[in-house]
């Protein structure tokens, strides 16, 4: 069969992804320059469908952005009250004193408890309503490289079978031309990660590293609804090699948004990041909340932890890397969308001043950057993150304080990341088993019930989105060596080892994928490539999430 | 001819409906919507129709909030012609549909009307029905085949145990079941065109017809929740458990 001819289309910025980074940057482009026209594609069904996040978030770029954004009903509606910081034991919990003192940036006072994927469906109304063209259900697939400049992106084809082949529905994919292309594809962005390696964008930078954010929602019975509480932990019931820990935020109307997080340089290969957030649930500091509550969504998502010691260079011919897709995410307070807006709307600057002096790469984005608060807020928190790699839970707990208290972020020297996450698992025999207690169904949930209530969905004729580049691998590294951790870290089930005992082989469920980019990451040998299914498919996170 | 295809924005299929903590109804805040998937088979019907020559227009129409112009740009995207929006605030019951439908028949003079069997909402499976009622027209209702032939229309109607033959004179109604067809995807360039389509939007109030709900919901529930199963170990202990316990033997 002949290549069918894809239509294509012209615009002056094309902009991959509708999550906080890339709606905030159409936003300020039209603001800026309403004749400049701006395409906005997201490869979830709708906008906010793959929006996953805390989201205890900080209004200071939205109030840059939108400085009427009350008055225009954005969905924040529940101001932070109260805040605990617990460290765990396996039965008890300590309570950080001081917490404003101790750890500033977990302090909360002017903060809102959101669900992300709602404030991002009313950005997408505010940049509609500014003549910013939308189209959800479509995924970037392939981007457009021409004489060494980017000149936009490519959706992928519609109705390909499992085989590769079109079927009776095929569409063709479409070429969306942009003088300048943007990607906020978030986290570990498929495309980001094309460009990063064609024009050797982390050259001289550390190694990103990342963690897997684990997260139900739940309503429960209103007279246990506190809202506005916001509650961390730390300690247990990772080790103190291992970092990350869990949230739980009352919010909305009854509900709690309650998580875990663990950094994906993880060592221990047995670890389960899904049966640590099950767990923590059980300890008596969280059970009291949600006990009486239903759970009514679950999903996945990885965040960048590498911080400013990790963020590569910004701009290429042709466009730009935007919010996490570039890694600004302030690890230590855990919130990267104000971050991520402030990007975006700094992004869509540069872009704009590209535009009317016809440069080919929108490079002011950079001195920008530099000279904005956001700068200075990842350059204080550059330390802690590596300090807990370095020192552990304790000792980086320590280091935070004496950050905080003696140098304010103003320390001398950087710490930095050696090494990637792919790199740091143990071999599964030098690892010992972490014991997980089977779920009750009440409070703790199997794998497969918690995906169902993600609302996944990918068309099932079509090619395998989860590709392994060199399928032998899988048993010599994964199965002989680390005895497959995939089907322990991927939080939907997707990877599921057959005839264990005659046979082992790999089986892979990629229509339960809720793209959290995990395995993309972790993979001891970055073998699994993720790639965009058919546009549309994948997680559909209903309101609160 | 003239076709209009009625279709209805009603809580993704993919979704599962979660019903509100007051029992009240189904939760529709910030859940994802789209078009019910059999006026999506009811579309692709009368845009093949059209395609094959035995259509001249496809008209779409919705009766619901403002979003349900989503709706409208999905069909519209899928190939139809143009779109009305008849705006109401309310979640109107069929027999309201039905009687607005009734006057937009008049006002477009449609020699088909296509819709799909029921909405996967309420199930009620009764919109099309009532609107030949009130037309006085011939129907075909769940429909896997549809021809139209020397001013009349060929429907094969999925009945129990079979398939039955039904030859209808014009104009009629036609209602969509799942095996009529698969029914294509929306792509993006037809969706950028379809922005440019022509939606008129009509206030309800403006039609003069009596939309007063007839229907009381006392309360929605979840079905009860299925126990969790357990491995039997051989026959006997199967036979052994269902006389026992389960006491169905
Ligand atoms: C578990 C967790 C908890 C968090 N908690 C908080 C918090 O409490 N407060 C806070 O401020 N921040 C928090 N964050 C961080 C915050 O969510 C992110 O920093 C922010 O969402 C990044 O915005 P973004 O627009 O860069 O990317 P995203 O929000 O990830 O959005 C990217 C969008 O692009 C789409 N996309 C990706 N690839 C493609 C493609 N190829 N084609 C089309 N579309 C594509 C995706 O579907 C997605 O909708 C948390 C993150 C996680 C994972
Ligand atoms: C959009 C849409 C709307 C639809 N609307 C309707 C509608 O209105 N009316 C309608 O009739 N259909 C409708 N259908 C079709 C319908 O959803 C299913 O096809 C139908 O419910 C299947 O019912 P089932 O009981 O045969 O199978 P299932 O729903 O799969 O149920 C099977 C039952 O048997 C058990 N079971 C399954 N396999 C086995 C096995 N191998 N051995 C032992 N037990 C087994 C299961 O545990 C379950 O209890 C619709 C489909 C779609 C896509
Ligand atoms: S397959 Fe990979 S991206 Fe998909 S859910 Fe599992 S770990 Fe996440």
């Amino acid at each position: 069969m002949s290549e069918p001819v894809r239509e294509s289309m012209e615009f002056d910025v094309v902009i991959v992804g509708g999550g906080p980074a890339g709606l905030a940057a159409a936003i300020r482009l039209r603001q800026l320059s309403p004749q400049t026209s701006v395409c906005l594609i997201e490869k979830g069904s709708e906008i906010g469908a793959h929006i996953l996040s805390g989201a205890v978030i900080e209004p200071r770029a939205l109030a840059e952005l939108l400085p009427d954004w009350r008055e225009r009903g954005a969905p924040l509606n529940t101001p932070v009250t109260a805040e605990d910081m617990l460290y765990l034991t396996e039965t008890g919990s300590i309570r950080v004193p001081m917490l404003d003192k101790v750890m500033p940036h977990m302090a909360n006072h002017g903060n809102y408890i959101v669900s992300l994927g709602e404030v991002c469906r009313w950005l997408a109304v505010q940049a509609e309503e500014l003549g910013v063209e939308i189209y959800p259900g479509f995924a970037g697939s392939e981007v457009l490289i021409e004489r060494n400049r980017v000149v936009g992106v490519a959706t992928g084809d519609m109705g390909v079978g499992r085989d590769g082949k079109p079927g009776p529905n095929y569409q063709p994919g479409m070429e969306l031309r942009g003088r300048y292309t943007l990607f906020a594809e978030g986290c570990r962005g498929s495309l980001t990660k094309q460009v990063m390696a064609h024009y050797d964008l982390r050259k001289g930078v550390d190694p990103q590293t990342y963690g897997l954010g684990i997260k139900e929602v739940w309503e429960i019975p209103a007279e246990n609804h506190r809202p506005g509480l916001v509650q961390h932990s730390f300690g247990w019931p990772l080790d103190d090699k291992t970092y990350g820990g869990a949230w739980l935020y009352h919010f909305g109307e009854n509900l709690v948004s309650y998580g875990f997080v663990v950094g994906l340089d993880y060592a221990n290969t047995w670890l389960s990041p899904f049966e640590e957030m099950q767990r923590v649930k059980l300890h008596p500091a969280f059970r009291h909340h949600l006990e009486g509550g239903r759970r009514i969504s679950y999903g996945a998502r990885a965040l960048s932890e590498g911080g400013l010691q990790s963020v590569p260079r910004l701009t290429f011919p042709g466009g730009a890397l935007i919010g996490d897709s570039a890694g600004f995410l302030n690890v230590p307070k855990i919130k990267g969308t104000h971050t991520s807006m402030k990007s975006g709307m700094l992004a869509a600057e540069a872009v704009v001043e590209a535009i009317k002096t016809d440069r080919v790469e929108p490079g002011s984005f950079t001195q920008k950057v530099r000279q904005s608060w956001l700068w200075q807020e990842l350059r204080t928190a550059r330390n802690i993150r590596p300090a807990f790699a370095r020192f552990g839970a304790m000792g980086g707990a320590v280091y935070a304080g004496l950050d905080a208290m003696l140098l304010r972020g103003r320390a001398p020297w950087t710490l930095h990341f050696k090494h990637q996450d792919n790199e740091t698992l143990r071999p599964a025999d030098l690892c010992t088993k972490p014991f997980y207690p089977k779920p009750d169904g009440k409070l703790t949930f199997d794998r497969l019930s918690s995906v169902f209530l993600s609302a996944t969905n990918h068309e099932e004729d079509q090619p395998v989105h989860l590709r392994l580049k060199n399928p032998s691998l899988w048993k010599t590294v994964n199965w002989d060596v680390f005895h497959a951790p995939e089907a322990r870290y991927c939080p939907a089930g997707v990877y599921e080892v057959a005839d264990e005992q005659t046979a082992p082989h790999l089986q892979i469920n990629a229509q339960n994928c809720v793209h959290c980019k995990t395995c993309d990451i972790k993979d001891p040998t970055q073998n699994i490539d993720w790639t965009t299914p058919e546009g549309g498919g994948g997680p559909n996170y209903p309101a609160g999430m | 001819m003239k076709i209009l295809v009625p279709v209805k924005r009603v809580v993704d299929y993919n979704i599962k409906p979660r019903v509100k903590a007051d029992g009240s109804g189904v939760e529709t805040a910030g859940v994802k919507m789209s078009m019910n998937p059999f006026d999506e088979i009811a579309v692709e019907e009368a845009v093949r129709l059209r395609e094959k020559g035995a259509a001249s227009e496809v008209v779409v129409v919705s009766i619901g909030v403002q979003q349900a112009q989503d709706t409208l740009r999905t069909a519209m995207a899928m190939g139809a012609d143009r779109a009305i929006l008849v705006l109401t605030d309310e979640s109107p019951e069929p027999l309201a549909v039905a009687k607005v439908l009734k006057t937009l028949v008049e006002k477009e003079g449609p020699s088909l009307v296509v819709l799909g069997k029921q909405a996967i909402d309420d199930d009620m499976n009764a919109t099309g029905q009532m609107l030949a009622g009130l037309l006085g027209w011939g129907q075909g209702t769940f429909a896997s085949k549809v021809d139209v032939v020397d001013g009349r229309v060929n429907v094969s109607r999925e009945i129990d145990g079979g398939t039955e033959q039904v030859s209808l004179a014009l104009p009629a109604i036609i209602t969509a079941d799942l095996r009529l067809n698969e029914p294509r995807y929306a792509s993006l360039p037809n969706i950028m065109k379809a922005k440019k389509k022509p939606l008129e939007t009509i206030p309800a109030a403006d039609l003069g017809v009596d939309m007063a709900p007839r229907l009381t919901i006392v309360s929605v529930a979840e079905p009860a929740e299925r126990k969790a199963g357990i491995k039997v170990g051989s026959a006997a202990e199967l036979v052994e458990k269902l006389r026992n316990e389960a006491k169905v033997i």
